[in-house]
């Protein structure tokens, strides 16, 4: 065959793809759209069938026998539940104005610029072997198509770049997809032109396929039965025909199949064509019966196709994946050639076309734009304008990801076969079912959990796969990572944490779903959602729910012969009415129902019937414009319900600061008036204080006086008066040292050291420092103390003070003859008890609290007032309330009176200082 | 006939300053350490005046000196307040309950004198 037709073919095809584009386009502004129609849809679905299913599938059945058709039973099973998923997807995507998948995921997890970068980054990462492969299967058929017999096709590695087909195949093919993709840019996003010329090519793989088929089954052989027969013939056929183990085993059949179902759902130029480009969910019901169909013919021949190949070339190094192409060419059949040749490229141009718009698309949209806007004065935007702008950028975009795949293809996809590439693809791609699955029926799911849940896949996918893709010189066999990095077996990125006995693919797809998952469950279970991704939760989840209350949220008073005119004027005045007919009530005269107000599903019916003929927008807007009263959407109520629930949010936060300050206020008037009992406190302590000190005063300057006047006075009563004067003189300086205690005590902590001390000491020191007192009066003092340490958190001068003042007030009221004074130490549970028994007479009922008051002195006293300031008691009762302990009085079983005093052990809750 | 003072206060030591100083002008001294004591001794000795503390254990000295003010029977007797309280308060309110003198401890004894005196009609 001579290279220039090879060459002048493909340029004429897509020549003739292009015009056809630039008619549907033409067509679609005159309003007679070619794609409002679901056989046109569900041929721009089958863009899913590439060039790895034009010569990868039958690489794959003479490898593997029938483990290639896992590929397209995924989807023919996901086609059954069409109505259910993709309606929903496609419900959301034209209620939010969605124009990628990134932009999808963006949107349901509040709209959030992260997640829609994260989704396009992968999606680039992921989709560049595809793309790849596409440019490895269209060079490679033409390499078969010029050198055949000889070829064994695949581009020979080395070869100068300017010399390199491929090269010109990437270059003519980001010229297409920018002529077709990158003309003008509509809001929704929608390629008219594109959605046409995609489906034609379709229409032309299959009809190439099927003719090669053909002609192999009933050319070569007469019809399959003979085929099988031969093959049968041969040991190492026969095994393809059965469903043996595929590597991997059954796993691998479910994995496959799943990799599958999620590709024709979440791959970007599948999200594309189904979602963005679906003009009407009716289409849906013929395409979940008409895509099945197609797939079912496209990979009808793949088998004999795949046995003929076998039987025919056997040993020789023809690559199975140039079978459907050499087979027509062996038997000289070469116009048949140039048409598989044909359908092999429509197959890779219609993928690379819709894949690199799609993700141009998400580039712009969801990687620059929000880097553009942010940069409000750019002078390129003001010389450009910011459409013509993005016009450019997606061109630039295209550009790059074809060469990015052109890369990976002189670098990687020449090793490694068709399948392999794609199934690397579908792995990266797969990692959005879970944030779109479970965004679209479960509530919860939120933005952190689908950011770690796509990161987790992600980067389980780029370990597992597309690593060792890069480092792995020959597929499967080992690569640098392989037994593990530094040679942890657990980290084996074919065998993580030790699981083998799965092919690489649904290894990577077990490990990559379980991270994403379990990030995306985990995680949302975990975090609150923000107010914005709650309503998108509530608007993607309800979608459905939403339409059917449509109705409710007509509100006003148009008549029904208001809406019957309206539709008359667009419809016919006959259709206007048959169409009103079904919603009045039977037998009803029309004039007089005329008159009477429409009801919310009138009004709806009508604006559906309107929107069949001027479309959605300006039905709405014609409907609101009679129905007095605004036409309330979703998102009016959704508004009207976020804005009355953050009021009710706001008046309770109210209440519940009013009863705060209501709190406060009386805490407050609490507080003041604690401070004016103090403060009545302080000036009855003053004067209290200055009343004791005045006592001592008085008999000190009477007797001085008196011995002054009187120098001829008896040497006896002289010196009954000097002593007067020296004990009261004593009196007031003992007052005055207790004052200044009381006043240090009061002021708290702040003076005082805080460390764990022993009670014994304490008691030791106290007893010491009294002993003169006791001797004094002629008193022993008992001291019983436990062997073991008693250790309290407190501030040893104070507590030393506090058993001196305790012995004092003991010697004070002791009476010597009726036996000693005794102190006490015991361990009670979790805290040390201090006693002090006198045998004085005891304590009334009625004093025994009032005693530690200050200057509270004990009047019903027989042997006349006792010598005290009146302020020991009121210092004990001060430290031991410092020292989180209580003293209490008690009689004594003797009759006398005990003090007893109670501190926590330390280590206890009480020994931090407030 | 010397006249008759009776002391009342709930210190001792005052109690002996007030005895020796009343006894070296001349005056006979009874003396009281607590209210109902003081009353018990106005009715027992009939003194010609009352030195009366204010602050004391069971009945103070404003006490005393209201009931002693409303018995017809002691028209004469005179009545000085003692106190270690220094503010007018007290001494308004000693005063007003029928009190001839208010004395503020510590005291100059030459002033208790002299108002004892003075109030006595010595000369």
């Amino acid at each position: 065959m001579p290279e220039w037709l090879i060459i002048v073919t493909p340029f004429v095809y897509l020549g003739l793809l292009f015009a056809i584009a630039y008619v549907a386009d033409q067509r679609a502004r005159s309003g007679r759209s070619l794609v409002n129609n679901p056989y046109v849809y569900t041929l721009s679905i089958a863009v899913y069938c590439t060039a790895w299913t034009f010569y990868g599938s039958v690489g794959r059945a003479a490898q593997d026998g029938m483990s290639f058709i896992t590929i397209y039973l995924g989807p023919t099973l996901v086609a059954i539940v069409w109505w259910l998923v993709l309606r929903k997807m496609i419900r959301i995507a034209k209620q939010h104005r969605v124009t990628s998948i990134a932009d999808f995921i963006a949107s349901r997890y509040g709209k959030s610029m992260l997640l829609g970068g994260l989704a396009t980054f992968i999606a680039v990462v992921g989709i560049t072997p595809y793309i790849a492969l596409q440019l490895k299967a269209v060079s490679a058929s033409f390499d078969a198509l010029i050198s055949f017999p000889d070829g064994a096709g695949g581009a020979a590695a080395g070869t100068a770049l300017l010399g390199d087909k491929a090269f010109w195949v990437a270059g003519l093919l980001a010229v297409f997809a920018i002529l077709f993709g990158t003309r003008n840019i509509d809001a929704t996003e929608r390629l008219e032109g594109m959605v046409v010329a995609v489906a034609f090519e379709s229409i032309v793989k299959l009809v190439a396929f099927l003719a090669v088929g053909v002609f192999v089954t009933f050319v070569l052989y007469a019809g399959p039965a003979d085929l099988v027969q031969h093959a049968r013939e041969q040991e190492a056929l026969r095994e393809l025909l059965s469903f043996r183990d595929s590597p991997g085993g059954y796993g691998s059949w479910l994995g496959m199949m799943l990799l599958s179902m999620a590709a024709i759902l979440f791959l970007p130029r599948q999200f594309q064509v189904t979602v963005v480009e679906n003009v009407n969910e009716d289409h849906l019901r013929v395409a979940s019966w008409l895509f099945p169909l197609y797939l079912l013919l496209i990979n009808i021949f793949v088998l004999p196709i795949a046995l003929a190949g076998l039987l025919y070339f056997g040993d020789t190094p023809v690559s199975p994946d140039n079978y459907v192409l050499a087979l027509p060419l062996a038997e000289g059949n070469e116009l048949l050639a140039l048409f598989v040749y044909l359908g092999g490229f429509s197959a890779a141009t219609g993928m690379v076309i819709v894949a690199t718009i799609a993700l141009a698309i998400m580039v712009s949209n969801d990687l620059f734009m929000p880097a553009l806007l942010r940069i409000r004065h750019w002078p390129v935007i003001e010389r450009f304008g910011l459409r013509r702008l993005i016009i450019y950028l997606r061109r630039g975009i295209i550009v790059g990801l074809v060469l990015l795949g052109y890369a990976y293809f002189r670098l990687i996809a020449e090793t490694y076969a068709l399948v392999s590439i794609g199934l690397i693809s579908f792995v990266a791609v797969a990692q959005f079912a879970p944030p779109i699955l479970l965004g679209m029926y479960w509530k919860g799911a939120s933005r952190p959990g689908a950011v770690v849940g796509l990161v987790a896949g992600f980067a389980i996918w780029a370990y597992t796969l597309f690593l060792p893709s890069l480092m792995d010189p020959g597929w499967l066999p080992a690569g640098p990572l392989d037994g593990g990095p530094f040679g942890i077996a657990l980290l084996d990125p074919h065998a993580l944490f030790g699981l083998r006995g799965l092919d690489p693919i649904t290894h990577a797809l077990f490990w990559s779903m379980l991270g994403n998952v379990g990030s995306i469950v985990v995680i949302s279970l975990l975090t609150r959602q923000s107010d914005i991704e709650r309503i998108q939760a509530a608007l993607f989840v309800d979608v459905f729910l939403r339409s059917e209350q449509d109705t409710r949220f007509w509100q006003g008073n148009a008549t029904i012969g208001d809406v019957e005119a309206l539709l008359a004027r667009f419809v016919g005045e006959e259709r206007a009415r048959k169409a009103l007919a079904h919603y009045l009530p039977r037998g009803d005269d029309p004039a007089e129902a005329a008159g009477r107000q429409a009801p919310p599903g009138l009004v709806n019916h009508a604006e559906r019937v309107l929107s069949g003929t001027i479309g959605s927008a300006s039905a709405r807007v014609m409907v609101s414009s009679i129905v007095q009263g605004e036409a309330l959407t979703f998102e009016g109520v959704m508004q009207i319900l976020d804005a009355t629930s953050q009021a009710i949010e706001y008046s309770q936060r109210l209440e519940q600061k009013s009863r705060q300050l209501e709190q406060a206020t009386s805490e407050l008037r609490a507080a003041n008036e604690r401070l004016k009992e103090l403060d009545q406190l302080k000036d009855e302590f003053v004067s209290m204080v200055s009343h004791e000190l005045r006592t001592p005063l008085t008999s000190i300057r009477a007797f001085g006086e008196i011995l002054m006047n009187n120098p001829d006075m008896d040497g006896d009563q002289r010196h009954e008066f000097l002593d007067v004067v020296v004990r009261e003189s004593e009196r007031l300086t003992r007052l005055i040292n207790q004052v200044l205690d009381l006043s240090r005590i009061e002021s708290g902590w702040s003076a005082w050291q805080l460390q764990t001390v022993d009670l014994r000491d304490i008691v030791h020191e106290g007893a010491e420092a009294t002993s003169q007192l006791f001797r004094d009066r002629d008193l022993a003092l008992q001291q019983d103390t436990p062997e073991q340490p008693c250790y309290v958190k407190g501030d040893a001068d104070r507590l030393i003070q506090l058993v001196i003042n305790l012995l004092s007030n003991a010697v004070k009221f002791s009476d010597p003859e009726r036996g000693a004074v005794r102190v006490s130490l015991a361990t009670r549970g979790s805290f040390h008890e201090l006693r002090v028994t006198d045998h004085g007479p005891g304590i009334p009922e009625h004093e025994r609290e009032r005693v530690f008051d200050k200057f509270h002195q004990i009047s019903d006293q027989q042997a006349g007032k006792p010598k005290g300031s009146g302020l020991g008691l009121a210092i004990c009762k001060r430290i031991t309330d410092l020292h989180w302990g209580t003293i209490h009085a008690e009689n004594a079983d003797a009759g006398g009176a005990s003090f007893v005093v109670r501190l926590p052990e330390a280590g206890g809750e009480h020994c931090d200082i407030g | 006939m010397p006249k008759r003072i009776l002391i009342v206060d709930d210190e001792p030591n005052i109690v002996l300053s007030l005895e020796f100083l009343m006894k070296k002008s001349g005056y006979e001294v009874t003396t009281a350490t607590d209210g109902d004591q003081a009353l018990a001794a106005v009715d027992r000795d009939n003194p010609d005046l009352v030195l009366l503390d204010v602050m004391m254990p069971r009945k103070d000295g404003y006490q005393v000196c209201q009931m002693l003010r409303e018995r017809a029977d002691l028209p004469d007797l005179r009545i000085v307040m003692l106190t270690a309280k220094g503010r007018d308060v007290e001494r308004e309110k000693g005063l007003s309950l029928g009190a001839d003198d208010y004395i503020t401890k510590p005291f100059s004894t030459q002033d208790v004198v002299d108002k004892v005196d003075e109030l006595l009609g010595a000369s």
